[in-house]
């Protein structure tokens, strides 16, 4: 195996290999978690900083809660209450937190990019981009395809199912950084990705992005769909301003009772979360067999136990590997 | 264990070259034999024995002693699978990745278990070992089983039942596999 790269900030850092690697080491991490006591040694002494300038709920209390049964210290920074609030910099916040000697820093932005940036800052931890802006969301996007796995027989047989799988992914991908993980994540695994979305909720240009193709009738789709995965309106991304009603957007792409009966039997539903009930997936939807919405949330915590452990347990401690 | 080693120690991409074979797959079944009969004799009638393999090495060893054990006996004996990857001390100094899920469906409270790995050398996969067993009950007995003995042991562990005592270089490499047990050198190609 190639050595995995020193930080996580983009699914292209991964190939299909570390991919593989680490859907794998997960399965070791969620027995951990299946366990009465579900905490092991394995990161005592290290301390990981979560870093989030953007609101989160889940994907926050996932890092923590995943450094924290892996033993490891945890600290805690948001944006809304510390020293950015005065106006000290992103970089001289980031260069304090590393002075006060952290091992890996879990950081969200809502600018693209930034994740990147903080990596070519920092000499001594590892940085984790836990969603930056539009770009990327990369431990989202393993989480998925270890759900995917899971529900297709879990271990080597569940891995051999993502050649050729059909993947619908449906919803404002121009302004998700939950797709550009998907799509280079499910690439990478030889799936072919179909993207569904209006065009005002499409990027300018998908020139070089690996998908299959493109549609604007979700009907068309799911008979042939063997994941259907859909992203949330964000709304605070601006989504709104390119439909002209979320009801419009509903009846187009909303994933319906009407529309889930059209499924293929076996066709699995995810959602990233969290979940606008009513506009891109109907509550009773949302709650059928079929929908991992819930695997995806216990699953994300073995990840980013995987994500912590192979970025921080394998080089030698402290410099070396950082290099 | 060479396997694991190989993979995973640096310097990464060595491969294992054999010097000379140590025990023909004949001999290794011998042992497997007179281990499960040692057993047997220590833990009359295997009442609450049950095995725990290391992953990957010891799996396949703990699967062979249980299936003689029940042969000898007439009891099926429970057997385990244990990583222990995340309570090694040297994570960190060297990759050291999980080889496969931990599987150990019975509770060990109480129980006599015999720990088994294909090569017994420092120790501390053994020490990680009896630190991850806590996680599943609290074992009466904790008993050890090697295929091979190398030495050169870093901690005050002692194996109960032992395929072959073989003395090593520290820098050798001992191979365990159902062709038999090979000495030899990491090589990098």
């Amino acid at each position: 195996m190639s050595p995995f790269p020193t930080h996580l900030l983009s699914i292209d850092d991964l190939g299909s290999e570390e991919i593989t690697e680490v859907l794998r080491v997960t399965d070791s991490f969620a027995e951990v978690g299946r366990r009465t006591n579900p905490k092991v040694p394995t990161l005592r002494s290290r301390t990981v900083a979560t870093l989030f300038f953007e609101d989160s709920t889940r994907t926050r209390m996932s890092f923590e809660t995943a450094a924290k049964r892996m033993s490891a210290d945890v600290l805690s920074f948001a944006a809304g209450s510390s020293s950015v609030k005065k106006g000290e910099s992103l970089r001289d916040t980031v260069e304090t937190i590393e002075a006060i000697g952290i091992d890996a820093v879990v950081i969200r932005h809502a600018s693209s990019g930034v994740p990147a940036r903080v990596a070519g800052w920092v000499d001594h931890c590892v940085v984790i981009n836990a969603g930056d802006g539009w770009h990327q969301h990369p431990t989202q996007a393993l989480l998925d395809l270890y759900t995917v796995r899971q529900a297709l027989g879990g271990g080597d047989v569940g891995m051999a199912r993502f050649a050729g799988l059909r993947v619908a992914i449906v919803g404002d991908v121009r302004h998700s950084r939950v797709a550009r993980s998907q799509i280079s994540a499910y690439a990478a695994m030889g799936a072919e990705v179909t993207l569904v979305a209006p065009s005002t909720l499409l990027p300018p240009s998908l020139e070089g992005w690996p998908i299959a193709g493109v549609s604007h009738r979700l009907d068309d789709v799911l008979e042939k769909a063997d994941v259907v995965s859909l992203l949330r309106v964000q709304s605070e991304r601006g989504s709104g301003e390119f439909l002209p009603t979320l009801r419009e957007y509903t009846a187009g792409y909303g994933l319906t009772s009407r529309r889930a009966a059209m499924l293929p039997p076996g066709a699995l539903i995810l959602h990233p979360g969290p979940i606008v009930r009513g506009v891109e997936i109907a509550s009773d939807v949302a709650e059928l067999p079929a929908s991992l919405i819930t695997e995806q949330v216990s699953n994300g915590v073995a990840i980013r136990m995987a994500v912590l452990f192979l970025l921080l347990g394998q080089g030698p401690v402290g410099g070396g590997h950082h290099a | 264990m060479a396997e694991r080693e190989r993979s995973h120690t640096r310097p990464r991409g060595a491969v294992f070259v054999p010097r000379a074979q140590v025990m023909s797959a004949a001999d290794v079944h011998r042992a497997i034999t007179r281990m499960a009969h040692e057993i047997a004799e220590r833990n009359r009638g295997l009442q609450h024995v049950v095995l725990i393999g290391l992953q990957t090495g010891g799996v396949a060893i703990a699967t062979r002693l249980a299936d003689t054990l029940s042969d000898v006996e007439g009891t099926a004996i429970p057997v385990g699978t244990l990583d222990v990857a995340f309570y090694r001390d040297d994570i960190g100094l060297r990759p050291v990745l999980p080889e496969a899920a931990t599987d150990i469906s019975f509770d060990l409270t109480g129980a006599t278990v015999v720990l088994v790995d294909d090569v017994l050398f420092t120790g501390r996969t053994i020490r990680a070992a009896l630190n991850a067993l806590g996680e599943y009950g609290r074992a009466q007995v904790v008993e050890l089983a090697v295929m091979v003995d190398r030495g050169h042991r870093e901690l005050p562990i002692r194996p109960d039942y032992v395929g072959k005592n073989l003395p090593t270089r520290r820098d050798e490499m001992v191979d365990v596999s159902d062709d038999g047990v090979s000495l030899g050198d990491l090589v990098i190609r």
